[in-house]
Protein backbone atom coordinates (compact mmCIF):
# COMPACT_ATOMS: atom_id res chain seq x y z
CA UNK A 1 0.00 0.00 0.00
CA UNK A 2 1.51 3.31 -1.02
CA UNK A 3 -0.31 5.33 1.63
CA UNK A 4 2.30 6.09 4.26
CA UNK A 5 1.96 4.33 7.62
CA UNK A 6 1.74 6.37 10.82
CA UNK A 7 5.26 7.54 11.71
CA UNK A 8 7.09 4.71 13.45
CA UNK A 9 9.04 5.34 16.62
CA UNK A 10 11.79 3.16 15.23
CA UNK A 11 13.62 4.84 12.35
CA UNK A 12 16.40 2.64 11.08
CA UNK A 13 18.97 4.41 8.97
CA UNK A 14 22.57 5.24 8.25
CA UNK A 15 24.86 7.98 9.45
CA UNK A 16 27.62 8.73 6.96
CA UNK A 17 30.75 10.49 8.11
CA UNK A 18 32.13 12.64 5.28
CA UNK A 19 35.18 13.40 7.41
CA UNK A 20 36.45 9.85 7.45
CA UNK A 21 35.16 8.49 4.13
CA UNK A 22 38.13 7.88 1.85
CA UNK A 23 36.15 7.08 -1.29
CA UNK A 24 37.48 3.53 -1.55
CA UNK A 25 34.16 2.18 -2.99
CA UNK A 26 34.24 -0.81 -0.63
CA UNK A 27 30.69 -0.04 0.56
CA UNK A 28 29.40 0.14 -3.03
CA UNK A 29 31.12 -3.10 -4.00
CA UNK A 30 29.98 -4.91 -0.89
CA UNK A 31 26.43 -3.62 -1.42
CA UNK A 32 26.41 -4.88 -5.00
CA UNK A 33 27.78 -8.26 -3.94
CA UNK A 34 25.24 -8.80 -1.16
CA UNK A 35 22.21 -7.49 -2.99
CA UNK A 36 22.79 -9.26 -6.26
CA UNK A 37 22.14 -12.50 -4.41
CA UNK A 38 19.80 -11.22 -1.70
CA UNK A 39 16.49 -9.35 -1.64
CA UNK A 40 17.29 -7.36 -4.78
CA UNK A 41 18.52 -10.33 -6.84
CA UNK A 42 19.33 -10.12 -9.66
CA UNK A 43 20.98 -6.73 -9.45
CA UNK A 44 21.87 -6.97 -13.08
CA UNK A 45 24.62 -5.51 -15.22
CA UNK A 46 24.71 -4.92 -18.94
CA UNK A 47 27.92 -5.46 -20.90
CA UNK A 48 29.94 -5.72 -17.64
CA UNK A 49 33.24 -6.57 -19.32
CA UNK A 50 32.67 -4.62 -22.54
CA UNK A 51 33.32 -1.09 -23.69
CA UNK A 52 30.18 0.39 -22.15
CA UNK A 53 29.55 -1.37 -18.83
CA UNK A 54 26.32 -0.43 -17.12
CA UNK A 55 24.33 -1.74 -14.22
CA UNK A 56 22.01 -1.11 -11.30
CA UNK A 57 23.77 -0.03 -8.12
CA UNK A 58 22.14 0.88 -4.84
CA UNK A 59 25.01 2.94 -3.51
CA UNK A 60 27.19 5.31 -5.53
CA UNK A 61 30.22 7.19 -4.27
CA UNK A 62 30.85 10.67 -5.67
CA UNK A 63 33.96 12.74 -5.08
CA UNK A 64 33.67 16.51 -4.93
CA UNK A 65 36.14 19.34 -4.95
CA UNK A 66 34.85 21.80 -2.37
CA UNK A 67 36.01 25.37 -1.82
CA UNK A 68 38.62 27.41 -3.65
CA UNK A 69 42.37 27.45 -3.93
CA UNK A 70 44.56 26.64 -0.94
CA UNK A 71 41.60 25.97 1.33
CA UNK A 72 39.78 23.63 -1.03
CA UNK A 73 39.31 19.99 -0.12
CA UNK A 74 38.26 16.71 -1.62
CA UNK A 75 35.13 15.23 -0.08
CA UNK A 76 34.00 11.69 -0.89
CA UNK A 77 30.26 11.45 -0.83
CA UNK A 78 28.38 8.11 -0.71
CA UNK A 79 24.82 8.45 -1.99
CA UNK A 80 22.04 5.93 -1.43
CA UNK A 81 18.41 5.81 -0.30
CA UNK A 82 17.85 8.01 2.77
CA UNK A 83 14.68 6.11 3.85
CA UNK A 84 12.77 9.40 4.10
CA UNK A 85 9.96 9.87 6.61
CA UNK A 86 7.69 11.33 3.90
CA UNK A 87 8.99 9.65 0.75
CA UNK A 88 7.26 10.86 -2.42
CA UNK A 89 8.68 7.82 -4.22
CA UNK A 90 6.24 5.70 -2.21
CA UNK A 91 3.09 7.80 -2.60
CA UNK A 92 3.46 8.21 -6.38
CA UNK A 93 3.70 4.44 -6.93
CA UNK A 94 0.58 3.31 -8.83
CA UNK A 95 0.79 -0.35 -7.87
CA UNK A 96 1.62 -0.43 -4.17
CA UNK A 97 4.96 -2.11 -4.93
CA UNK A 98 6.75 0.74 -3.15
CA UNK A 99 6.07 0.91 0.54
CA UNK A 100 7.42 2.21 3.81
CA UNK A 101 7.51 -0.37 6.59
CA UNK A 102 5.42 0.61 9.60
CA UNK A 103 7.67 -1.20 12.06
CA UNK A 104 11.06 0.34 11.26
CA UNK A 105 10.59 2.90 8.49
CA UNK A 106 12.58 1.03 5.83
CA UNK A 107 11.45 1.95 2.28
CA UNK A 108 11.24 -1.09 0.02
CA UNK A 109 10.09 -2.11 -3.46
CA UNK A 110 8.26 -5.40 -3.90
CA UNK A 111 9.96 -6.83 -7.01
CA UNK A 112 6.95 -9.09 -7.64
CA UNK A 113 4.45 -6.26 -8.11
CA UNK A 114 6.59 -3.41 -9.50
CA UNK A 115 5.63 -2.61 -13.12
CA UNK A 116 8.80 -0.62 -13.87
CA UNK A 117 7.04 2.67 -14.67
CA UNK A 118 10.00 4.58 -13.15
CA UNK A 119 7.78 7.31 -11.70
CA UNK A 120 9.35 6.74 -8.25
CA UNK A 121 12.76 7.61 -9.69
CA UNK A 122 11.30 10.90 -10.92
CA UNK A 123 9.86 11.65 -7.47
CA UNK A 124 13.12 10.88 -5.60
CA UNK A 125 15.36 13.92 -5.13
CA UNK A 126 18.40 11.83 -4.30
CA UNK A 127 18.72 9.53 -7.31
CA UNK A 128 18.35 6.58 -4.98
CA UNK A 129 16.18 4.43 -7.22
CA UNK A 130 17.61 2.74 -10.26
CA UNK A 131 15.88 0.81 -12.98
CA UNK A 132 17.11 -2.72 -13.57
CA UNK A 133 16.95 -3.01 -17.37
CA UNK A 134 17.20 -6.80 -17.32
CA UNK A 135 14.72 -7.38 -14.50
CA UNK A 136 12.27 -4.66 -15.60
CA UNK A 137 11.70 -3.39 -12.06
CA UNK A 138 13.08 -0.66 -9.81
CA UNK A 139 15.87 -1.41 -7.36
CA UNK A 140 16.87 0.50 -4.28
CA UNK A 141 18.74 0.24 -0.98
CA UNK A 142 16.91 -2.17 1.34
CA UNK A 143 19.05 -1.22 4.33
CA UNK A 144 19.99 -4.90 3.99
CA UNK A 145 16.67 -5.93 5.47
CA UNK A 146 17.77 -9.51 4.78
CA UNK A 147 20.88 -9.06 6.98
CA UNK A 148 19.83 -6.89 9.89
CA UNK A 149 17.12 -9.31 11.10
CA UNK A 150 18.89 -12.45 9.89
CA UNK A 151 19.24 -14.80 12.81
CA UNK A 152 21.43 -17.19 10.85
CA UNK A 153 24.16 -14.53 10.89
CA UNK A 154 26.37 -13.77 13.87
CA UNK A 155 24.94 -10.77 15.82
CA UNK A 156 27.98 -8.70 14.80
CA UNK A 157 27.13 -9.27 11.15
CA UNK A 158 23.52 -8.11 11.45
CA UNK A 159 24.30 -4.71 9.95
CA UNK A 160 24.01 -3.49 6.34
CA UNK A 161 26.75 -4.84 4.06
CA UNK A 162 28.07 -1.31 3.40
CA UNK A 163 28.53 -0.65 7.11
CA UNK A 164 30.26 -3.98 7.60
CA UNK A 165 32.62 -3.33 4.68
CA UNK A 166 33.71 0.24 5.47
CA UNK A 167 37.41 0.13 6.43
CA UNK A 168 37.42 3.57 8.06
CA UNK A 169 34.24 3.32 10.11
CA UNK A 170 32.62 6.10 8.12
CA UNK A 171 29.25 4.36 8.01
CA UNK A 172 27.08 3.85 11.08
CA UNK A 173 23.79 1.96 11.32
CA UNK A 174 21.15 2.30 14.00
CA UNK A 175 17.81 3.64 15.18
CA UNK A 176 17.61 7.36 14.52
CA UNK A 177 14.18 7.50 16.13
CA UNK A 178 15.75 6.69 19.51
CA UNK A 179 17.46 9.76 20.94
CA UNK A 180 19.67 7.66 23.19
CA UNK A 181 21.01 5.43 20.40
CA UNK A 182 24.68 5.65 19.45
CA UNK A 183 23.83 7.00 15.98
CA UNK A 184 21.55 9.70 17.39
CA UNK A 185 24.26 10.74 19.85
CA UNK A 186 26.76 10.85 17.01
CA UNK A 187 24.48 13.05 14.92
CA UNK A 188 24.03 15.36 17.90
CA UNK A 189 27.74 15.58 18.70
CA UNK A 190 28.86 16.13 15.11
CA UNK A 191 25.94 18.27 13.94
CA UNK A 192 24.73 15.76 11.39
CA UNK A 193 22.50 17.19 8.69
CA UNK A 194 19.85 16.33 6.08
CA UNK A 195 20.41 16.49 2.32
CA UNK A 196 18.11 18.95 0.51
CA UNK A 197 15.97 19.63 3.59
CA UNK A 198 13.95 22.14 1.52
CA UNK A 199 12.40 19.24 -0.41
CA UNK A 200 10.47 18.33 2.74
CA UNK A 201 11.06 14.57 2.36
CA UNK A 202 12.57 14.38 5.88
CA UNK A 203 15.44 11.96 5.24
CA UNK A 204 16.22 9.55 8.07
CA UNK A 205 19.87 9.04 7.03
CA UNK A 206 22.17 11.79 8.24
CA UNK A 207 25.52 13.07 6.99
CA UNK A 208 28.31 14.24 9.30
CA UNK A 209 30.23 17.23 7.89
CA UNK A 210 34.00 17.14 7.38
CA UNK A 211 35.78 18.56 10.43
CA UNK A 212 37.47 21.99 10.08
CA UNK A 213 40.92 21.89 8.54
CA UNK A 214 43.69 21.68 11.11
CA UNK A 215 45.91 23.96 9.02
CA UNK A 216 43.27 26.67 8.65
CA UNK A 217 45.41 29.06 10.72
CA UNK A 218 48.40 28.62 8.41
CA UNK A 219 46.64 29.60 5.20
CA UNK A 220 47.77 32.87 3.60
CA UNK A 221 46.11 35.97 5.00
CA UNK A 222 44.56 36.79 1.64
CA UNK A 223 42.83 33.41 1.76
CA UNK A 224 41.67 33.61 5.36
CA UNK A 225 38.56 31.61 6.10
CA UNK A 226 36.52 34.78 6.56
CA UNK A 227 36.78 35.50 2.84
CA UNK A 228 36.73 32.01 1.41
CA UNK A 229 33.62 30.79 3.19
CA UNK A 230 30.78 32.44 1.33
CA UNK A 231 28.60 34.47 3.63
CA UNK A 232 24.86 34.24 3.48
CA UNK A 233 23.70 37.64 2.37
CA UNK A 234 20.35 39.20 2.98
CA UNK A 235 21.40 42.69 1.82
CA UNK A 236 20.67 44.39 5.14
CA UNK A 237 22.46 47.58 6.17
CA UNK A 238 24.23 45.77 9.01
CA UNK A 239 25.52 43.18 6.60
CA UNK A 240 26.78 45.85 4.18
CA UNK A 241 28.53 47.51 7.08
CA UNK A 242 30.25 44.26 8.04
CA UNK A 243 31.15 43.57 4.43
CA UNK A 244 32.68 47.06 4.16
CA UNK A 245 34.54 46.54 7.43
CA UNK A 246 35.73 43.12 6.25
CA UNK A 247 37.02 44.62 3.02
CA UNK A 248 38.76 47.46 4.85
CA UNK A 249 40.39 45.13 7.36
CA UNK A 250 41.53 42.68 4.70
CA UNK A 251 43.74 45.29 2.95
CA UNK B 1 14.21 14.72 -18.20
CA UNK B 2 14.54 12.11 -20.89
CA UNK B 3 11.69 12.54 -23.39
CA UNK B 4 10.43 8.96 -23.74
CA UNK B 5 8.70 8.75 -27.12
CA UNK B 6 6.06 6.37 -25.81
CA UNK B 7 5.05 8.89 -23.14
CA UNK B 8 5.04 11.80 -25.60
CA UNK B 9 2.94 9.78 -28.05
CA UNK B 10 0.61 8.72 -25.24
CA UNK B 11 -0.04 12.18 -23.82
CA UNK B 12 -0.45 13.91 -27.20
CA UNK B 13 -2.51 11.17 -28.88
CA UNK B 14 -4.78 10.43 -25.95
CA UNK B 15 -5.00 14.17 -25.19
CA UNK B 16 -6.31 14.81 -28.71
CA UNK B 17 -8.58 11.75 -28.47
CA UNK B 18 -10.12 12.91 -25.18
CA UNK B 19 -10.48 16.42 -26.61
CA UNK B 20 -12.23 15.12 -29.74
CA UNK B 21 -14.56 12.94 -27.68
CA UNK B 22 -15.27 15.87 -25.34
CA UNK B 23 -16.32 18.13 -28.22
CA UNK B 24 -18.41 15.48 -30.00
CA UNK B 25 -20.27 14.84 -26.74
CA UNK B 26 -20.65 18.53 -25.88
CA UNK B 27 -21.90 19.39 -29.40
CA UNK B 28 -24.42 16.54 -29.18
CA UNK B 29 -25.74 17.64 -25.81
CA UNK B 30 -25.66 21.41 -26.18
CA UNK B 31 -25.70 22.09 -29.94
CA UNK B 32 -28.08 19.41 -31.25
CA UNK B 33 -25.42 17.85 -33.45
CA UNK B 34 -27.30 15.20 -35.47
CA UNK B 35 -26.40 11.56 -34.78
CA UNK B 36 -24.97 11.16 -38.27
CA UNK B 37 -23.77 7.58 -38.72
CA UNK B 38 -20.62 8.39 -40.74
CA UNK B 39 -19.62 11.15 -38.33
CA UNK B 40 -20.34 8.84 -35.39
CA UNK B 41 -18.27 5.96 -36.72
CA UNK B 42 -15.34 8.18 -37.79
CA UNK B 43 -15.40 10.62 -34.88
CA UNK B 44 -16.06 8.20 -32.04
CA UNK B 45 -13.90 5.55 -33.72
CA UNK B 46 -11.01 7.97 -34.10
CA UNK B 47 -11.25 9.16 -30.51
CA UNK B 48 -11.36 5.53 -29.34
CA UNK B 49 -8.31 4.72 -31.48
CA UNK B 50 -6.36 7.75 -30.25
CA UNK B 51 -7.22 7.12 -26.59
CA UNK B 52 -6.58 3.39 -26.52
CA UNK B 53 -3.59 3.67 -28.86
CA UNK B 54 -2.13 6.24 -26.49
CA UNK B 55 -2.85 4.10 -23.45
CA UNK B 56 -1.26 1.07 -25.11
CA UNK B 57 1.78 3.09 -26.14
CA UNK B 58 2.21 4.26 -22.54
CA UNK B 59 2.56 0.64 -21.43
CA UNK B 60 5.48 0.33 -23.86
CA UNK B 61 7.77 2.17 -21.45
CA UNK B 62 6.91 -0.18 -18.58
CA UNK B 63 9.45 -2.77 -17.54
CA UNK B 64 6.65 -5.26 -16.82
CA UNK B 65 3.66 -4.35 -19.03
CA UNK B 66 1.91 -7.62 -18.12
CA UNK B 67 1.48 -6.27 -14.59
CA UNK B 68 -0.04 -2.96 -15.75
CA UNK B 69 -3.41 -3.89 -14.21
CA UNK B 70 -1.87 -3.42 -10.77
CA UNK B 71 -1.67 0.32 -11.48
CA UNK B 72 -5.40 0.67 -10.81
CA UNK B 73 -4.97 -0.06 -7.11
CA UNK B 74 -3.30 2.99 -5.53
CA UNK B 75 -5.73 5.75 -6.52
CA UNK B 76 -5.71 7.07 -2.96
CA UNK B 77 -2.18 8.51 -3.25
CA UNK B 78 -0.93 8.16 -6.82
CA UNK B 79 -1.95 10.45 -9.70
CA UNK B 80 -0.69 7.83 -12.14
CA UNK B 81 -3.07 5.32 -10.62
CA UNK B 82 -5.91 7.86 -10.66
CA UNK B 83 -5.22 8.50 -14.33
CA UNK B 84 -5.51 4.78 -15.05
CA UNK B 85 -8.77 4.47 -13.12
CA UNK B 86 -10.23 7.59 -14.78
CA UNK B 87 -9.16 6.40 -18.24
CA UNK B 88 -10.88 3.04 -17.83
CA UNK B 89 -13.93 4.59 -16.14
CA UNK B 90 -14.37 6.93 -19.13
CA UNK B 91 -14.93 3.91 -21.40
CA UNK B 92 -18.21 3.03 -19.60
CA UNK B 93 -20.27 6.17 -20.42
CA UNK B 94 -18.39 6.33 -23.74
CA UNK B 95 -19.65 2.86 -24.65
CA UNK B 96 -23.26 3.83 -23.88
CA UNK B 97 -22.91 7.12 -25.79
CA UNK B 98 -21.37 5.38 -28.80
CA UNK B 99 -24.03 2.63 -28.70
CA UNK B 100 -26.79 5.25 -28.77
CA UNK B 101 -25.20 7.25 -31.57
CA UNK B 102 -23.96 4.48 -33.87
CA UNK B 103 -26.42 1.62 -33.26
CA UNK B 104 -29.63 3.46 -32.37
CA UNK B 105 -28.93 6.77 -34.13
CA UNK B 106 -29.65 8.72 -30.93
CA UNK B 107 -27.41 11.11 -29.06
CA UNK B 108 -30.06 12.79 -26.94
CA UNK B 109 -31.93 11.89 -23.77
CA UNK B 110 -30.26 9.13 -21.82
CA UNK B 111 -27.53 8.92 -24.47
CA UNK B 112 -27.05 12.67 -24.24
CA UNK B 113 -26.60 12.25 -20.50
CA UNK B 114 -24.04 9.49 -21.16
CA UNK B 115 -22.30 11.93 -23.51
CA UNK B 116 -22.29 14.59 -20.82
CA UNK B 117 -20.69 12.18 -18.32
CA UNK B 118 -18.21 11.08 -21.01
CA UNK B 119 -17.18 14.69 -21.66
CA UNK B 120 -16.66 15.30 -17.94
CA UNK B 121 -14.65 12.07 -17.53
CA UNK B 122 -12.45 13.00 -20.51
CA UNK B 123 -11.37 16.16 -18.76
CA UNK B 124 -10.95 14.39 -15.40
CA UNK B 125 -8.56 11.94 -17.10
CA UNK B 126 -6.50 14.68 -18.76
CA UNK B 127 -6.45 16.52 -15.43
CA UNK B 128 -4.99 13.42 -13.76
CA UNK B 129 -2.35 13.19 -16.50
CA UNK B 130 -1.29 16.78 -15.89
CA UNK B 131 -1.20 16.22 -12.12
CA UNK B 132 1.28 13.34 -12.50
CA UNK B 133 3.81 15.94 -13.61
CA UNK B 134 2.61 18.90 -11.58
CA UNK B 135 2.78 16.93 -8.32
CA UNK B 136 6.54 16.27 -8.56
CA UNK B 137 8.49 18.78 -6.45
CA UNK B 138 11.79 17.42 -7.80
CA UNK B 139 11.28 19.12 -11.19
CA UNK B 140 10.81 22.85 -10.85
CA UNK B 141 9.40 23.47 -14.33
CA UNK B 142 6.74 20.80 -13.77
CA UNK B 143 5.83 21.76 -10.21
CA UNK B 144 3.92 24.79 -11.48
CA UNK B 145 0.20 25.55 -11.11
CA UNK B 146 -0.28 26.02 -14.88
CA UNK B 147 1.00 22.57 -15.94
CA UNK B 148 -2.39 20.87 -15.64
CA UNK B 149 -4.40 23.78 -17.14
CA UNK B 150 -2.04 23.69 -20.15
CA UNK B 151 -2.55 19.92 -20.52
CA UNK B 152 -6.32 20.47 -20.51
CA UNK B 153 -6.12 23.46 -22.87
CA UNK B 154 -3.96 21.56 -25.36
CA UNK B 155 -6.29 18.56 -25.22
CA UNK B 156 -9.27 20.81 -25.97
CA UNK B 157 -7.38 22.70 -28.70
CA UNK B 158 -6.01 19.63 -30.53
CA UNK B 159 -9.28 17.73 -30.08
CA UNK B 160 -11.18 20.84 -31.14
CA UNK B 161 -9.45 21.30 -34.49
CA UNK B 162 -9.76 17.55 -35.07
CA UNK B 163 -13.50 17.73 -34.38
CA UNK B 164 -13.84 20.79 -36.64
CA UNK B 165 -12.04 18.96 -39.46
CA UNK B 166 -14.45 16.00 -39.21
CA UNK B 167 -17.53 18.27 -39.02
CA UNK B 168 -16.40 20.08 -42.16
CA UNK B 169 -15.52 16.84 -43.99
CA UNK B 170 -18.99 15.45 -43.29
CA UNK B 171 -20.85 18.69 -43.92
CA UNK B 172 -21.85 19.64 -40.40
CA UNK B 173 -20.22 23.04 -40.62
CA UNK B 174 -20.87 25.13 -37.57
CA UNK B 175 -19.48 28.65 -37.64
CA UNK B 176 -19.93 29.15 -33.91
CA UNK B 177 -17.87 26.05 -33.20
CA UNK B 178 -15.19 27.29 -35.58
CA UNK B 179 -14.84 30.49 -33.58
CA UNK B 180 -14.87 28.47 -30.36
CA UNK B 181 -11.89 26.43 -31.58
CA UNK B 182 -10.13 29.66 -32.54
CA UNK B 183 -10.73 30.96 -29.00
CA UNK B 184 -9.48 27.75 -27.38
CA UNK B 185 -6.31 27.82 -29.51
CA UNK B 186 -5.67 31.46 -28.60
CA UNK B 187 -6.25 30.81 -24.88
CA UNK B 188 -3.92 27.78 -25.04
CA UNK B 189 -1.17 29.90 -26.58
CA UNK B 190 -1.65 32.52 -23.89
CA UNK B 191 -1.57 29.90 -21.09
CA UNK B 192 1.58 28.31 -22.47
CA UNK B 193 3.30 31.69 -22.73
CA UNK B 194 2.35 32.58 -19.15
CA UNK B 195 3.58 29.12 -18.08
CA UNK B 196 6.96 29.74 -19.76
CA UNK B 197 7.26 33.14 -18.09
CA UNK B 198 6.52 31.50 -14.70
CA UNK B 199 9.10 28.78 -15.30
CA UNK B 200 11.76 31.24 -16.44
CA UNK B 201 11.14 33.51 -13.45
CA UNK B 202 11.12 30.71 -10.83
CA UNK B 203 14.29 30.98 -8.72
CA UNK B 204 16.73 28.10 -9.11
CA UNK B 205 17.55 28.09 -5.42
CA UNK B 206 18.44 24.43 -4.93
CA UNK B 207 22.19 24.16 -5.20
CA UNK B 208 24.90 21.53 -5.26
CA UNK B 209 25.89 23.00 -1.88
CA UNK B 210 22.49 22.17 -0.41
CA UNK B 211 22.28 18.77 -2.13
CA UNK B 212 25.57 17.66 -0.57
CA UNK B 213 25.39 19.89 2.51
CA UNK B 214 28.92 21.01 1.66
CA UNK B 215 28.03 24.53 0.51
CA UNK B 216 29.26 25.86 3.85
CA UNK B 217 32.84 25.10 2.71
CA UNK B 218 32.56 26.88 -0.61
CA UNK B 219 31.70 25.94 -4.17
CA UNK B 220 30.98 22.25 -4.76
CA UNK B 221 32.29 20.81 -8.03
CA UNK B 222 32.36 17.19 -9.13
CA UNK B 223 35.88 15.75 -9.02
CA UNK B 224 35.15 12.16 -9.86
CA UNK B 225 31.89 10.49 -10.88
CA UNK B 226 30.85 7.26 -9.15
CA UNK B 227 31.33 5.23 -12.32
CA UNK B 228 33.12 5.59 -15.62
CA UNK B 229 29.95 5.17 -17.69
CA UNK B 230 26.56 6.85 -17.52
CA UNK B 231 23.90 5.21 -15.40
CA UNK B 232 20.10 5.06 -15.30
CA UNK B 233 19.76 8.19 -13.16
CA UNK B 234 21.94 10.25 -15.52
CA UNK B 235 20.16 9.00 -18.64
CA UNK B 236 16.61 9.33 -17.29
CA UNK B 237 16.97 12.52 -15.25
CA UNK B 238 20.05 14.18 -16.70
CA UNK B 239 18.80 14.65 -20.26
CA UNK B 240 19.91 18.07 -21.46
CA UNK B 241 20.27 17.64 -25.22
CA UNK B 242 18.91 20.53 -27.28
CA UNK B 243 18.20 22.60 -24.17
CA UNK B 244 20.40 25.31 -25.66
CA UNK B 245 17.99 25.52 -28.59
CA UNK B 246 15.01 25.77 -26.27
CA UNK B 247 14.19 29.36 -27.19
CA UNK B 248 14.12 28.59 -30.93
CA UNK B 249 12.07 25.46 -30.31
CA UNK B 250 9.59 27.43 -28.21
CA UNK B 251 9.19 29.81 -31.14
CA UNK B 252 8.53 26.88 -33.50
CA UNK B 253 5.96 25.49 -31.05
CA UNK B 254 4.14 28.81 -30.98
CA UNK B 255 4.21 29.22 -34.76
CA UNK B 256 3.29 25.68 -35.75
CA UNK B 257 1.03 24.79 -32.84
CA UNK B 258 -0.91 28.01 -32.58
CA UNK B 259 -0.20 30.93 -34.91
CA UNK B 260 -0.39 29.08 -38.26
CA UNK B 261 -3.54 27.10 -37.36
CA UNK B 262 -5.14 30.28 -36.01
CA UNK B 263 -4.47 32.06 -39.31
CA UNK B 264 -5.76 29.05 -41.28
CA UNK B 265 -8.96 28.81 -39.21
CA UNK B 266 -9.69 32.53 -39.28
CA UNK B 267 -9.25 32.46 -43.07
CA UNK B 268 -11.74 29.59 -43.41
CA UNK B 269 -14.21 31.42 -41.19
CA UNK B 270 -13.97 34.76 -42.95
CA UNK B 271 -13.50 33.88 -46.63
CA UNK B 272 -14.97 30.42 -47.22
CA UNK B 273 -14.83 28.71 -50.58
CA UNK B 274 -13.16 25.55 -51.81
CA UNK B 275 -10.13 26.03 -49.59
CA UNK B 276 -12.03 25.51 -46.33
CA UNK B 277 -11.30 21.79 -45.93
CA UNK B 278 -7.65 21.88 -47.14
CA UNK B 279 -6.92 24.85 -44.87
CA UNK B 280 -8.54 23.13 -41.88
CA UNK B 281 -6.51 19.96 -42.50
CA UNK B 282 -3.33 22.03 -42.84
CA UNK B 283 -4.15 23.69 -39.51
CA UNK B 284 -4.75 20.27 -37.93
CA UNK B 285 -1.38 18.97 -39.14
CA UNK B 286 0.35 22.09 -37.82
CA UNK B 287 -1.31 21.63 -34.41
CA UNK B 288 -0.29 17.95 -34.33
CA UNK B 289 3.33 18.87 -35.05
CA UNK B 290 3.35 21.83 -32.67
CA UNK B 291 1.77 19.99 -29.74
CA UNK B 292 4.12 17.00 -30.15
CA UNK B 293 7.10 19.35 -30.15
CA UNK B 294 5.64 21.18 -27.13
CA UNK B 295 5.41 17.90 -25.24
CA UNK B 296 8.95 16.92 -26.21
CA UNK B 297 10.22 20.30 -25.03
CA UNK B 298 8.24 19.94 -21.79
CA UNK B 299 10.45 16.93 -21.01
CA UNK B 300 13.71 18.12 -22.57
CA UNK B 301 13.64 21.47 -20.76
CA UNK B 302 12.76 19.97 -17.37
CA UNK B 303 15.71 19.86 -15.00
CA UNK B 304 15.58 17.31 -12.19
CA UNK B 305 17.05 18.17 -8.80
CA UNK B 306 19.20 14.99 -8.85
CA UNK B 307 21.39 16.64 -11.52
CA UNK B 308 22.88 18.62 -8.62
CA UNK B 309 24.84 15.49 -7.68
CA UNK B 310 26.15 15.19 -11.24
CA UNK B 311 27.60 18.63 -11.81
CA UNK B 312 24.66 21.04 -12.08
CA UNK B 313 25.19 24.00 -9.76
CA UNK B 314 21.55 24.98 -9.35
CA UNK B 315 18.16 23.46 -10.07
Amino acid sequence: MTALPAPSSKKLGLVIDLDTCVGCQACATSCKEWNTSGYSAPLSDHDPYGADPDGAWLNRIHSYDVGEGATSRTVHFPRSCLHCETPACVTVCPTGASYKRAEDGIVLVDPDTCIGCKLCSWACAYGAREYDYADGVMKKCTLCVDRIYNETLEPADRVPACVKACPTGARHFGDLGDETSAVSQLVKAREGYDLLPEMGYKPVNKYLPPRPRRDAATTPASHSTSTTVPLKTDGSATEKLFAWADKLLSR
Amino acid sequence: MHPAYSVILFTTASGAGYGLLFWLAVLSVFDNLPADLTLGITGLGLSFALISGGLLSSTAHLGRPERAWRAFSQWRTSWLSREGVAAVATFLPFALFAYGWIVLGKNQGVFGFAGFVTAAMCMVTVWCTGMIYQSLPTIRSWHQPLVTPVYIALSLASGGILALTLLRLFGHESEDFGWLVVTVLAVSLLLKRVYWSFVDAAPRDRTSGSATGLGRFGRVRPLEAPHTQANFVMREMGFAVARKHAMKLRMIVQLAGFVLPLIALVLTLTTGGALIVPLTIAGLLAVAFGVTLERWLFFAEAQHVVTLYYGAEAA
